[in-house]
């Protein structure tokens, strides 16, 4: 492991960070929810009366944020190197994996570490080894 | 005034992730590329949302209505078991497949990524064919 220092943006990962748990904070305080992505968009698959609004107003928020950003700076355009083929199996294991597992970065990651939530620390350190494993037999042993 | 505050904490997640980087899964591969060239730029983001979080969900933990009289819904499941942890492997190789999780391929999708699209279009399949399964075993059960 060598690390990219290159790469590394220290200020504005917790600048983002800062705003990412703001967000957090806006929804639980406000409306008493938590903002775990994967949970509040697959609830929608399955609406309940009087359960679909906020949904889809969080939702909304982050897909208008890009057009928000842009009021300010700039946009930094993403770079997405995945084959379509890759796009696809990662986008339906992404789905079932976090239906199956009750939660993604989110709401395991962000808002179930900050509850201090042992189950959310176990599926944190198994998405994220995964993760790791994953790019390390993609990139350093099939890419090699 | 709840669809509201959804609304401004959708955009402000979604801000935090493009100011953050996390938007952009060639950065977010960066960080997941343990065995490489690290980015520790992920492990940043989360130590200040969660110091934010902790703060947040300590308040939270101790009120039965939100601020706007809405009721608190925080998690009750407290088990560790084969549904969570098999999930979330599965999650995680998506995720270091393409570089993609839920929050930041909606906010490409707001940009116009067509491979954004296609990415969000199988997840929400997924998270279909997840629900469909689901249900059925539920009925089988009864």
């Amino acid at each position: 492991m060598t690390i990219d220092w290159t790469a590394f943006t220290p200020w504005h990962a917790l600048a983002g960070g800062a705003l990412i748990g703001l967000a957090a904070a806006l929804l639980v305080l406000l409306n008493g929810r938590i903002a775990g992505i994967s949970g509040v968009l697959g609830a929608l698959l399955v609406p309940k009366r009087g359960d679909i609004a906020w949904r889809v107003a969080f939702i909304g928020g982050l897909v208008a944020a890009p057009f928000v950003y842009t009021l300010f700076d700039a946009l930094p355009l993403p770079r997405i190197d995945a084959s379509m083929g890759a796009l696809a199996a990662a986008g339906l294991l992404v789905g079932i994996g976090t239906r199956y597992g009750s939660g993604c970065t989110s709401g395991h990651g962000v808002c179930g570490l900050s509850r201090l939530s042992p189950r959310s620390l176990v599926a944190t350190l198994a998405f994220m080894g995964a993760g790791f494993a994953t790019v390390f037999v993609l990139r350093h042993i099939v890419g090699a | 005034m709840t669809v509201l505050a959804s609304l401004l904490a959708g955009l402000v997640f979604g801000v935090g992730l493009i100011v953050s980087g996390m938007a952009d899964p060639a950065k977010v591969l960066g960080f997941l590329d343990l065995f490489g060239h690290w980015d520790p730029s992920l492990a940043l983001v989360m130590v200040a949302a969660i110091a934010v979080g902790v703060i947040a969900f300590a308040v939270a933990g101790r009120r039965s209505r939100s601020l706007l009289g809405a009721e608190m819904k925080l998690p009750s499941a407290r088990h560790i078991d084969r549904r969570l942890v098999v999930g979330s492997l599965l999650f995680g190789i998506g995720w270091g497949a393409a570089g993609f999780c839920p929050g930041p391929a909606l906010v490409a999708l707001g940009m116009g990524q067509a491979k954004a699209w296609v990415f969000v279009a199988f997840m929400l399949a997924g998270m279909g064919a997840f629900e469909g399964i689901d249900r059925g075993r539920a009925k089988m059960r009864r």
